[in-house]
């Protein structure tokens, strides 16, 4: 995130995209409809009508996969009426013209006839974004899972910079993070193409630095993304995997391939809390011990950095890092059983962005980084006067249609997500029975006119499939979801969504278009 | 019966919220929203709040496990990570350090992943490290 979760609060203007806050991110969708009953101004833009669309002033309810005509069209009407920022752009952006050149063939007639989204709509959430004191963009996964996420993003980096709405309090565009520590593993170099802090590891002299540091010299060759992992043991070019505490088998797409890819492996190590349906393929399983046997830190959204204490000592006997620790040695590169205050310690030194911080520190105030010295008080708000790169690139972008929409054969377009009482792949939500009970089984939501035309009632068996697999569902009738369009969480590992989803991947992030794919639905 | 309270984060999503585990001898009795916390402020959502019932769940593995043909049998710690690295050293010898593949966790701490790209940058010699920060 550019700006902390307070400042949603400062924000006159609200544009939540593709998030489900209330249900994925509670405490920032308490912000929201605190700010919206305060008198803030909140636009969701969602294919579903989701709590927060419920409460929207305007609800942007485009078809799926059409973000970037959308925003397109949005930014062509306040440039139209000279609603955008003028100084702005011409102090801290450049390639202006391309972005221009970009919006230009999206007139409201266009914007409307491919989004779907009434005129009348676009305009009052343009004029409402680009003329409000201080506006905020909040996204999540409904921007960024589809083959063209990193333009989805881009396009609302141009359109906070087109309104000079980024560098100050109640503005920016922020994503919000999924799980409890991605931002920290992405910051700690959990990167093929990235050393801690984010230094880049194609750069010769970021190698040489860290083989000084580390004592010993440093691979040349790229990494592979963990998907491109899953085709190099299908085509037997990667013969070993070692996975901590992720299950692939659930959360990635068309798990038929990821579970056969796993299968090829001459060795595969897991790390993990509980037998899941990746453990079950491990050679190897070792015992992990969970966030309360943990002492350590966990990075939030806001790059906010907070001391995790161990409550308890590790059920199976060992702290997950020791078991590091104690395999590198055995592999012949020697980790001292160092504390976890001691390897903070030597992560800030070697990377800059958190220099300032130490487990005492944090004993005290969380942080945001960057915090480059002992003295700094972190950064909740990132490019108050400049951007990372100097000046703000306006990137001008063409759409890009989803990968697989529905035909005669498959002639729904599914959309997954998640539930309010579980969470991703349900290892740990479906063990706590006040939240199992919620939401015990699979259940597909589906628009009244599509039940009706496949003579399906509420709470009636379905089996839902596309070209990869199927799985068997109850059908939950609602006009939350668009016609033509079905919603399924995807942490049922008995019913894993995830057998249906397409691979199709964004070429930069890699993302997996998990928001759409074409499924049938049937009666059974 | 001597109760501790400690302040921890919740391990769900990137809200980061504070939240405090209150055990006594040895099992976790709930978990309260930690009151001054900056994200949350003294409230948690429903998963927060059952946060206790996954950690001390029967199901949570205990032993190292090695699956042979269709058994799966347990070990003990030293001869599992002998185990491990034996066969990573042999495929690593055969094949060369790019074939052998990392996936770390956005669950675990900032400590434990970068211990493990360190691991994979070290004591593997490969940049083969993700997780799933792009799904």
């Amino acid at each position: 995130m550019t700006n902390p979760f307070d400042d949603l609060e400062r924000s006159d203007c609200l544009l939540v995209v593709g998030s489900n806050a209330t249900v994925a991110h509670p405490m920032v969708g308490m912000r929201l409809l605190r700010r919206k009953r305060a008198g803030g101004f909140l636009i969701v833009a969602d294919p579903r009508r989701t709590t927060l669309a419920e409460q929207a002033d305007i609800h942007l309810r485009l078809r799926p996969g059409t973000d970037v005509p959308l925003f397109n069209g949005l930014m062509r009407i306040i440039h139209d009426n000279g609603w955008h920022n003028r100084e702005f752009i011409e102090t801290r952006t450049e390639n202006f013209p391309a972005l221009l050149d970009a919006i230009a063939p999206w007139t409201p007639e266009a914007t409307e006839a491919a989004t779907g989204v009434p005129r009348d709509l676009l305009f009052r959430a343009a004029e409402a974004y680009a003329v409000s004191a201080a506006s905020s963009i909040v996204y999540c996964l409904g921007v960024t899972q589809h083959r063209c996420g990193v333009n989805n993003v881009r396009v609302l980096a141009d359109l906070a910079m087109l309104c000079g709405q980024i560098g100050r309090p109640g503005t920016g565009v922020n994503p919000l993070r999924g799980q409890n520590n991605v931002q920290g593993s992405c910051d700690m170099g959990g990167l093929p193409d990235y050393y801690p802090g984010y230094q880049k590891a194609d750069d010769p002299a970021v190698r040489e630095a860290f083989a000084r540091a580390w004592g010993c010299p440093q691979p040349s060759t790229p990494g592979l993304t963990s998907l491109e992992m899953m085709e190099a043991l299908h085509k037997g070019t990667l013969k070993a995997m070692i996975i901590l505490g992720e299950n692939p088998v659930v959360s990635d797409p068309d798990a038929n391939h990821v579970r056969q890819a796993l299968s090829k492996a001459e060795f595969l190590l897991c790390i993990d809390i509980f037998p899941t349906p990746t453990t079950e393929l491990a050679h190897l399983t070792l015992p992990g011990a969970s966030f309360a046997e943990s002492e350590g830190t966990f990075t939030n959204s806001e790059r906010r950095v907070q001391r995790v204490r161990q409550a308890l000592p590790p059920l199976a006997g060992r702290s997950n890092s020791r078991v590091i620790q104690e395999l590198s040695t055995r592999m012949g590169y020697p980790m001292p059983p160092d504390s976890p205050a001691a390897v903070f310690d030597e992560i800030c030194a070697l990377t800059p962005l958190l220099r300032g911080m130490s487990h005492e520190r944090l004993d005290r105030e969380s942080l945001c980084w960057p915090c480059p010295d002992k003295n700094h008080p972190g950064a909740p708000m990132l490019h108050a006067d400049r951007f990372t790169r100097g000046k703000g690139l306006f990137a001008g972008l063409a759409h890009v249609p989803p990968a697989e929409l529905p035909d005669a054969e498959y002639p729904l377009l599914l959309n997954t997500g998640m539930g309010h009482s579980q969470y991703l792949t349900g290892t740990m939500t479906r063990r706590c029975p006040m939240l199992e009970r919620e939401m015990p089984h699979l259940e597909v939501d589906m628009h009244p006119d599509d039940a009706r035309a496949l003579g399906l009632r509420n709470g009636a068996r379905a089996r839902l499939s596309s070209r990869r697999g199927a799985v068997a569902a109850r059908v939950h009738i609602t006009d939350a979801v668009p016609a033509g369009t079905v919603f399924a969480p995807l942490h049922f590992a008995e019913a894993p969504v995830n057998l249906l989803t397409s691979a199709e991947r964004d070429p930069v992030s890699k993302t997996p278009e998990f928001k759409i794919c074409a499924v049938r639905v049937e009666k059974v | 019966m001597d109760i501790r309270h400690t302040p921890t984060v919740c391990p769900y999503c990137g809200c980061g919220c504070g939240l405090t585990l209150e055990t006594a001898e040895g099992r976790v009795l709930r978990a309260i929203p930690t009151a001054d916390a900056p994200v949350n402020r003294g409230r948690l959502c429903v998963k927060g709040w059952n946060v206790h019932d996954f950690v001390q769940h029967p199901d949570r593995l205990t032993r190292p496990l090695l699956r042979e043909d269709r058994e799966t049998r347990p070990l003990d710690w030293e001869s599992a990570l002998d185990l491990a690295a034996r066969e990573l050293h042999r495929i690593r010898d055969a094949y060369g350090p790019d074939s052998i593949g990392i996936l770390t966790s956005a669950r675990c701490t900032n400590e434990e992943n970068y211990l493990l790209q360190k691991f994979a940058r070290c004591a593997v010699g490969t940049h083969n490290i993700d997780h799933c920060a792009r799904l």
